[in-house]
């Protein structure tokens, strides 16, 4: 009787105990983690060899003072507007020569998005939630004219383009390929942010 | 008497717990996948801020991550309040911070080291004097690429207190 019974069952009645000790354990030592962010280059530490001459009106200065006071082109300027004005800076297209542009044609701004140069300067004092907001506000006036560009010719906007490109998953094929759109867009409007050295404190 | 008790208890169905281990491991499956291994204990406040343009970070073994916040109440007394830069599971003053850089890159297989980006999480209340220098230091040493590491999210829920 007892042989035709099969093997004795084992008792799980502590396998819930098993894995709530590890799920605690995992609990315990692991994080969500945070991998996104903001990507800059600094400008390198070397001269550039010529000097090249950059006209006032191609430079778009953005100062934040100690109390996060916004200054952006000898104006005071709410943070919620810097990326309208500096879309309207970048998109200027003061000479003429960019075909893509639907900016004012004001001949005291930007000659074309080439030229444009955002430059962002800070004060020691400035609280580091607060440039991120107008880095932020910067990278974003460039997103939302690439993205304006890109559903224009492909259809998609830049930041999936590029978000896809950059993506591990994606096989090389498609990568190429997203390579030249990504690349295409960004020389229509090229990022150029260039942060000074900080002021002194005053 | 003793007789009705008997009934009583065996009248009363038990709840199976037969699931509960199946639950569980749902849960212990969920965390394996979605959390990573802590790397770095930290000594500093380290509460991000948040932005909406942001990329991902690709390729983690070219990353060195970058903490710079208060540092906790228990290391108040030895360090004061001012912000502080960790590295790992150190603090590095600025002056060493150039050299630990390199120590750290030095690390790195030689053929990512020209692409290795710096992570930098940085505490929302830190000022930007620190993270300038922060800045200069890595210029000086040819490390461009950085990255200001932070939370998706509204960026101008940053300036409210």
């Amino acid at each position: 009787m007892g042989r035709r019974a099969g093997a004795p069952e084992v008792n799980a009645g502590s396998m819930a105990d098993i894995a709530f000790l590890l799920l605690i354990f995992f609990l315990v030592t692991t994080t969500i983690e945070t991998d996104a962010g903001l990507d800059r280059m600094l400008p390198p530490i070397e001269p550039p060899e010529t000097d090249v001459i950059i006209k006032q009106k191609n430079i778009f200065q953005v100062s934040i003072n100690k109390n996060g006071q916004l200054l952006a082109d000898e104006e005071l300027t709410d943070l919620k507007d810097l990326r309208e004005k500096a879309m309207a800076f970048l998109d200027n297209n003061g000479d003429g020569s960019c075909n893509y542009c639907k900016g004012k044609r004001n001949s005291e701004s930007s000659d074309n998005p080439e030229k444009a140069i955002i430059s962002l300067k800070n004060d020691r004092e400035t609280k580091y939630s607060t440039y991120i907001t107008v880095q932020n506000e910067l990278v974003g006036a460039y997103n939302d004219l690439r993205n304006r560009e890109s559903m224009r010719l492909y259809n998609r906007k830049f930041v999936e383009l590029e978000a896809d490109y950059l993506n591990p998953e994606t096989d090389s094929d498609t990568k190429e390929e997203l390579k030249e759109k990504v690349q295409k867009i960004q020389k229509l409007f090229p990022q150029k942010l260039s942060e000074a050295e900080t002021s002194s404190s005053n | 008497m003793s007789k009705f008790k008997f009934k009583k208890s065996k009248n009363t169905p038990e709840v199976s717990t037969a699931s509960l281990p199946d639950i569980v491991f749902m849960l212990l499956f969920f965390f394996m996948t979605v959390t990573v291994m802590k790397d770095d204990t930290l000594k500093v406040t380290n509460e991000l801020p948040n932005a909406s343009e942001i990329k991902k970070l690709e390729k983690k073994d070219r990353i060195i991550t970058v903490y710079i916040g208060k540092p906790e109440e228990r290391f108040q007394a030895m360090l004061g309040t001012e912000s502080k830069i960790q590295i790992d599971d150190k603090f590095v003053s600025i002056e060493n911070f150039g050299s630990v850089m390199l120590e750290k890159i030095s690390e790195k297989p030689k053929h990512i080291r020209p692409f290795v980006t710096v992570s930098l999480k940085v505490d929302k209340t830190a000022s930007m004097g620190l993270i300038s220098d922060v800045k200069e230091k890595l210029r000086n040493i040819n490390v461009l690429k950085i990255n200001y590491t932070t939370y998706e999210g509204d960026s101008f829920q940053n300036l409210l207190k």
